[in-house]
């Protein structure tokens, strides 16, 4: 881990909540990376992250995505979208206990044009399901990033346990 | 009670409180987009496969075999 990989914010859920929000993000670093490992009280055994830029509600968010569960192959584009969606992570019929873990990198979050990202991620139920999915983001809001709200895209609630980290990168 | 969790990056204060009825259906219209989004996400990725196959059966060859051609 470089020494400019500096932890920003966390939150690990001691009870279910219907979103979590990073607020005030500084402005001090080049880079974000936020790294989660998350359940959502969907009844499925997947659901997928979204999330919101700066309360930005707009048709400023594009997508794509490539997706596969070990025998099948997916892909697929959205260019007008109100959110960062499709982080596939695990819903509540997986098995006990599991979580979905993905990593969203967000280079120069504090640029005022269009700010590319990534997110690579997984969900294994330890049972029958388990896919992966590498995603690109594109986010066109004109202010730089100072905030980012996190929510089940299907599910209500995250679970208890479900983890949420925030990292600043500087100089990369 | 449905709560929000906020986490000031700045001071390191963490707010919890319940959802406002504006955010709960605020909510409730963003899962049915969701909803919307998903399901053209899956016909998407269908007319896709239906297409690939259709090619596949053209040209005669398995996707074992394109995958072969194409490596």
């Amino acid at each position: 881990m470089p020494n400019t990989y500096t932890l920003i914010a966390s939150n690990v859920l001691s009870s279910s909540a219907a979103s979590v929000t990073f607020s005030s993000i500084p402005s001090t670093y080049t880079d974000l990376v936020l790294r989660v490992s998350v359940r959502s009280d969907r009844a499925a055994t997947f659901d997928n992250i979204q999330i919101r830029i700066n309360s930005d509600a707009a048709s400023n968010y594009s997508r794509t995505l490539l997706s596969g569960d070990g025998s099948s192959e997916s892909s697929s584009r959205g260019s007008s979208e109100s959110r960062w969606e499709f982080a596939v992570i695990n819903g509540n019929t997986s098995t006990s206990n599991t979580f979905g873990n993905g990593e969203y990198y967000i280079p120069n979050y504090l640029s005022t044009s269009s700010r590319p990202a990534s997110y690579f991620g997984v969900n294994e139920d330890n049972s029958a399901t388990a896919y992966m999915r590498a995603n690109a983001y594109l986010y066109r809001g004109t202010a730089a990033i100072t905030s980012m709200e996190l929510t089940p895209q299907n599910g209500t609630n995250w679970l208890t346990g479900s983890s949420f980290y925030l990292y600043g990168i500087k100089n990369s | 009670m449905t709560t929000a969790i906020e986490i000031n990056c700045t001071t390191g204060e963490v707010i919890e409180r319940p959802l406002t009825a504006d955010e709960l259906a605020a909510n409730e219209a963003a899962q049915a987009q969701a909803e919307v989004d998903r399901a053209a996400a899956e016909a998407e990725a269908a007319t896709k496969a239906v297409a690939k196959d259709a090619l596949l059966t053209k040209l005669g060859i398995t996707a074992d075999e394109a995958k072969l051609l194409l490596a």
